[in-house]
């Protein structure tokens, strides 16, 4: 089964850089067209993600980091600069770049089976047989330990189970680039940290190339290898970047006593907290 | 127990001393087993259960009754001033009079005695066909014109005004133009039904496109999903209870409207029978019809709130 999910290596060589980077973002910026003329979302992104690196999107709310995230998804245009992903131009949605948005977004009259499968069909309806898409189908359901509530409907369960269909109609597309928008955001504390753990162990196990939205310090600090912490709107960019070096299996239990996970939190606390201090009604 | 201790200031002390009491009392036995002791436990254990499971009870009972006595008292009331009325005024037969004349109506619903004169059954099948008929073609065309306006704004925008030009018209003023096209009764009554119940499937369903929330319309880009797939599992579901509350309205609109209807064109049909029994000045007849359409009414609209149900998916 995790045979199916082992990343096959399609690396993208830079020519101008010679580095094998997944995904590019170059002096993006956003501006939206609003009744009270145009507001600049974002200004100036430069970000290169490589294989398998895990990326967190940190920032007050506001500061386009779901902006940036739906760029990179293809859902939004950007109005400056642009992004590749494996070395195309992203000129709009597609199976390359999985989505597991923050209201897991299920089909609420399909089994948590079928809005599965509604992207394994998409994805590899045309070079595989029936029984090898129900196969992937099942596997992915199984990454995510729900192969018992297959056949349930979104709202016969809970929460965290709807959000780990999400994640595993997302992963089921084999993406290149897994992308999170706030995925645990609306979880009660305990389960989120458990779905926490699961993401963590599904990546080390598909060796998926991640980018996620948070606002929440520790689970950037605990998943990811560096942290995108952007400044406040309007007109956000990159303030700065942490690279996260901590030993993986990572255990947030160990991690509570680690001096440098203590470090890693303080500077991303001083930046959200003192550097970028939210100003209400600027 | 500390904050019993805290929340209450006097006599704070006092208070709290029967709770460990109480709750000592009962942990000795196991440790002594005296037999007396134990039954007097068990004894107390039992009437407590007897004493919830016959509470759960009564309030089970009162459920149901506050359930059923209203409607029944507004029925009685209703009944009562219907007799008082009919004793004032004689045109008017009393529930008992109507009620007997019921119970020889509805003894043989399908008889047939030549075409003006047929049992209730017939009239109300009738009059259900040409429903049925003018509903369903309504339906046919209604619920994709609804989904094509609400797909295309651009459509939307052209026809609304047309539709809410042709809404708010009365349905028997529909009728002439039915009669000069079809030149006969029967297809003009199916065609005002047609007409007075296309437009809320038309707008019902259009609005239940519009409304599709954004998130499934990502889903479906993020999935890059067909035009096809998109209609099929998404906008057709996600519309589906819109289109029912446009249907349920429907319905309820041609079944109000066809008593007219069939006033005007006559044939069979409960319409119909109500004029006729006018002409006979039959008035225990026409309240009877009334009841007969009012039932029916109640039953098409409650077999569509089932329906409904059933595409709920929240």
């Amino acid at each position: 089964m995790s045979d199916a999910y082992t990343a096959v290596p399609r690396l993208h060589t830079d020519t101008r850089s010679g580095t094998t980077e997944h995904l590019h973002v170059e002096a993006v910026g956003m501006t939206f067209k609003t009744r009270r003329g145009p507001f600049v979302a974002l200004t100036g992104i430069d970000l290169s993600v490589s294989k398998g690196e895990f990326i967190a999107l940190i920032g007050h709310s506001g500061c386009g980091k779901s902006t940036l995230l739906n760029l990179v998804a293809g859902l939004l245009k950007p109005t400056q600069g642009m992004l590749l992903c494996a070395g195309r131009e992203i000129a709009g949605p597609g199976p390359d770049r999985g989505v597991v948005f923050q209201n897991h977004s299920l089909l609420p009259w399909l089994t948590c089976f079928d809005n599965v499968h509604l992207a394994v069909e998409r994805v590899f309806g045309a070079n595989e047989a029936k029984a090898a898409r129900r196969e992937r189908t099942h596997a992915a359901l199984a990454l995510v330990g729900l192969t018992h509530a297959e056949h349930k409907l979104p709202h016969e369960i809970s929460g965290g189970m709807k959000q780990r269909v999400g994640i595993a109609r997302a992963l089921a597309m084999q993406p290149k680039v897994l992308l999170l928008d706030e995925p645990f955001g609306a979880l009660d504390a305990l389960t989120r940290a458990r779905l926490q753990d699961e993401l963590m162990k599904i990546v080390q196990v598909t060796g998926s190339t991640v980018v996620m939205v948070t606002h929440d310090v520790d689970e950037a600090v605990l998943l990811s290898d560096r942290i995108v912490m952007m400044t406040n709107g309007p007109a956000a960019t990159i303030g700065e970047i942490v690279a996260i070096d901590l030993p993986r299996p990572r255990d947030r239990v160990a991690l509570a006593e680690d001096a440098r996970y203590h470090r890693y939190r303080t500077a991303v606390l001083d930046f959200l907290y003192r550097r970028q201090a939210h100003v209400e009604a600027a | 127990m500390n904050a019993s201790a805290s929340l209450s200031t006097a006599g704070a002390d006092v208070a709290c001393i029967p709770h460990p009491a109480a709750r000592m009392a009962p942990a000795p036995a196991p440790a002594h087993p005296a037999a007396a002791n134990e039954t007097d436990v068990h004894d107390a254990l039992k009437c407590e259960e007897a004493r919830l499971r016959a509470d759960a009870r009564r309030e089970q009972v009162r459920a149901v009754l506050l359930r059923i006595v209203p409607p029944v008292l507004g029925l009685t009331l209703f009944a009562g001033v219907w007799a008082l009325v009919s004793t004032t005024s004689p045109q008017l037969p009393s529930p008992a009079k109507t009620w007997a004349s019921a119970v020889d109506v509805f003894a043989h619903p399908f008889y047939r005695k030549g075409p003006n004169d047929q049992g209730i059954g017939w009239n109300v099948l009738m009059s259900l066909s040409r429903v049925g008929l003018g509903f369903g073609l309504a339906a046919l065309v209604g619920i994709p014109l609804g989904f094509i306006l609400g797909r295309f704004a651009f459509l939307n925008a052209m026809a609304s005004p047309v539709i809410s030009l042709l809404r708010p018209v009365s349905p028997l003023a529909w009728l002439p133009i039915g009669l000069m096209v079809f030149k006969a009764a029967n297809p003009a009554a199916i065609w005002v039904i047609f007409i007075s119940s296309i437009w809320p499937m038309i707008i019902n369903t259009a609005v239940g496109v519009q409304r599709v929330p954004q998130d499934y319309l990502n889903v479906a880009r993020v999935l890059n999903l067909s035009e096809w797939k998109v209609v099929t599992k998404i906008l057709f579901p996600a519309t589906l209870p819109y289109v029912l509350t446009g249907v349920r309205l429907a319905i309820g609109v041609a079944w109000l409207v066809i008593v007219a209807a069939e006033m005007l064109t006559g044939g069979v049909g409960i319409g119909f029978w109500v004029w006729d029994e006018w002409n006979n000045l039959n008035v225990e007849h026409i309240l009877i019809a009334i009841f007969v359409v009012g039932v029916v009414g109640l039953l098409l609209e409650q077999l569509l709130l089932l329906l409904a149900r059933r595409f709920n998916y929240a």
